[in-house]
């Protein structure tokens, strides 16, 4: 069975399934029990699931991520909501030092089975502070599991998967995306964490994305097609696990490789897949590696700046153009 | 000082707020936009007790206090607007703001973020023995977060001379700060620093003169931190666009009875009536001509967005 859903509308089916079919799921963040969240996402589930299992906290992120920890280690499975991405820094340390640590700390006795959920990037007018991508942070701590939905259908399972995962997964959704529709697949099995998709085949050169750039990578795909050069686009879906076989397997057919993603270039995730590829698929490879991301700048607020610095459709394309036509 | 000086003043952040929420709906301006309609007699009462010199951190609801620490009305316009503006030259945009010129340290739309950098300008205060104060204001919300405990400790300890200014508008975001807190009064927690905490009338500037001049005073003399805790009331949404079906039905009609603008016309005689009259129109001249004056702003050369990342 699919539905049609917004982006937002998949993140609430998937939260009711799981509060549905768990009853060991709790589920806490700011204004999400009786305001339904702050984009919707929660809406009609205190009603339904009651103050025991959905419930609004005081704006701690720290307090409350240390909560989630300490519920997960305990028994239960928490699912944490931090309001914008930006605002997980607050609670950095409990991410970093606390939440992905305790199972390999102590040699797998504890465990900490818990969800992050956030969402993230830029939107018009947004100041710096409410318009990062910092999926390469929590990338970068062994331990976390990294999932960023591209479409309604991933929003639902993905955020699915992570709540079955035994380990602590940040689901990082794009605020843009929140309202764009698709199918969802409300009855499919509950997918193992991990694996990237191939989303667009193609011949001449492979455009790894995730988030929100899937959708610029295939809008840029569209245009390219009309001027004769076939590309092919790989949603990586998750960062931790990172499924490279999919991408060596795409860079073997293309012999080319544009890495896209939202956040500033240097030490972006982008760099670890052009990294491996340089190691893993340097074979293939029949062109420089290129990566298409935000310069080094923290975002501006106006939109005539952010038109410079945000990567969208036309910045892949370029990138494309200069690998397949150098 | 005093009326209808303070009138003029709440009722330029007022006029100021509305006619924001008028180009926000117009398209003009693209980021959302956080109003501190109702609450203007915080900024003002306290800002009276200030001088040059002395620092001002706000929250992303900031524009009353960037107004009442005399911020160009122009270049406000003009950067909410996405233009190149004098005073972030467009990268802030309404929660971020900040002018060195008028000593507004500026917003911060990471809540309580603001009060360990207040804390930080208080100890160039001290360190520098400028005789200056750092005031600081943040939501009744953000009193639960933990870089304001941090920060307050720190304070306290150091003697430092700060001045943290809660506005509690009984709301953050969607949530009631009854359901947040165990304290009837966040300003009780000052004793746990070691602080002297006050609750005052945050609807009456005058009260709130004479509890952030004390606090000022005492600050400046060397004897530490304070808190003054300011009841007032949201007449608007959280952000703009804010439907507040989470706010019971008539609370906000009952507000509008209590607010600073409209309790001073309430106890006003004729002649006085007249003269607030007056200073309206003033005021809405002044608010017009800066918004003229923002138009005109060119909006940023996208050619330096890569500018100022470093010195
Ligand atoms: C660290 C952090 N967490 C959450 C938010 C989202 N947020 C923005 S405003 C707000 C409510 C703040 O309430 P309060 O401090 O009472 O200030 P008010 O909005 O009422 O002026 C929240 C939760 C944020 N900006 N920063």
């Amino acid at each position: 069975m699919s539905e049609s859903l917004r982006y937002i509308q998949a993140v609430n089916a998937a939260l009711t399934w799981a509060l549905d079919s768990r009853t060991d799921t709790v589920y806490f963040g700011e204004d999400v029990a009786l305001p339904g969240g702050p984009f919707g996402a929660t809406k009609g589930l205190h009603k339904r699931f009651g103050s025991d299992r959905i419930f609004d906290t005081p704006i701690s992120e720290t307090g409350f991520l240390g909560m989630a920890l300490g519920a997960a280690m305990t028994g239960l499975r928490p699912i944490a909501e931090i309001m914008y991405a930006d605002f997980s820094f607050v609670a950095m340390d409990q991410i970093v030092n606390q939440i992905a640590t305790i199972r390999y700390s102590s040699a797998g006795r504890w465990k900490a089975p818990l969800v992050i959920r956030m969402q993230q990037g830029y939107s018009p007018g947004a100041c710096a502070q409410h318009s990062h991508s910092p999926e390469a942070y929590f990338a970068h701590t062994p331990g976390l599991r990294v999932a960023l939905p591209a479409t309604p259908d991933d929003a639902y399972q993905m955020l699915r998967t992570a709540v079955v995962s035994d380990d602590p997964v940040v689901v990082a959704e794009a605020r843009m995306l929140y309202p764009t529709r698709g199918p969802v697949r409300t009855d499919a099995p509950v997918e193992p964490v991990g694996g990237a998709r191939v989303v667009r085949s193609g011949a001449d050169v492979t455009v790894v994305a995730w988030s929100r750039m899937v959708s610029a990578a295939l809008d840029a795909a569209t245009t390219l097609a009309g001027e004769g050069i076939d590309v092919e686009v790989v949603d990586l879906r998750w960062l931790n696990p990172l499924d490279f076989d999919t991408v060596a397997a795409s860079v073997a057919r293309t012999g080319r490789l544009v890495v896209a993603h939202e956040a500033n270039l240097t030490g972006g995730f982008g760099a670890e897949i052009a990294a491996r590829a340089a190691a893993e698929c340097f074979a293939d490879l029949r062109a420089p590696i290129a990566r298409v991301a935000a310069p080094d700048v923290p975002m501006p607020a106006a939109p005539a700046l952010q038109a410079v610095v945000v990567p969208e459709a036309a910045t892949v394309a370029d990138a494309v153009r200069r690998t397949v036509r150098p | 000082m005093g009326l209808p000086d303070d009138y003029r003043l709440m009722a330029r952040i007022r006029r100021f707020e509305e006619r924001l929420t008028a180009l926000k709906d117009a398209g003009e301006i693209p980021g959302s936009i956080h109003l501190c309609n109702g609450q203007e007699a915080v900024p003002v009462g306290a800002c009276r007790a200030l001088r040059d010199g002395d620092h001002v951190t706000a929250t992303y609801r900031g524009h009353g206090w960037a107004i009442a620490r005399g911020v160009d009305l122009t270049g406000l316009f003009a950067e909410m607007m996405g233009r190149d503006s004098a005073l972030c030259g467009g990268r802030a945009a309404s929660p971020y703001l900040s002018d060195p010129g008028r000593w507004f340290v500026g917003e911060n739309s990471i809540v309580g973020a603001g009060v360990p950098i207040a804390t930080g300008a208080a100890l160039t205060a001290q360190r520098t023995a400028s005789g200056a104060v750092s005031v600081v204001s943040i939501g009744d919300g953000a009193m639960n977060q933990g870089n304001v405990h941090e920060a307050l400790n720190l304070a306290a300890v150091l003697d430092l001379p700060l001045v943290l200014v809660v506005e509690n508008n009984v709301y953050s975001e969607m949530s009631r700060i009854s359901d947040m807190v165990r304290v009837k009064q966040l300003a009780e927690r000052a004793a746990g620093y070691g602080l002297p905490g006050r609750v005052v009338d945050g609807n009456d500037p005058d009260a709130v003169y004479d509890a952030v001049a004390e606090a000022v005073d005492r600050a400046r003399e060397g004897s530490g931190p304070s808190i003054v805790e300011a009841m007032t009331e949201r007449l608007v949404g959280h952000y703009s666009g804010d439907a507040q079906h989470y706010r019971p039905a008539g609370e906000i009609a009952a507000a509008r009875l209590r607010e600073p603008l409209a309790r001073i016309r309430a106890a006003a005689d004729a002649d006085l009536t007249a003269r607030l009259d007056a200073i309206d129109a003033e005021v809405d001249a002044e608010i017009e001509a800066a918004v003229t004056a923002a138009r005109a702003v060119p909006h940023p050369d996208p050619a330096t967005a890569r500018e100022h990342v470093y010195v």
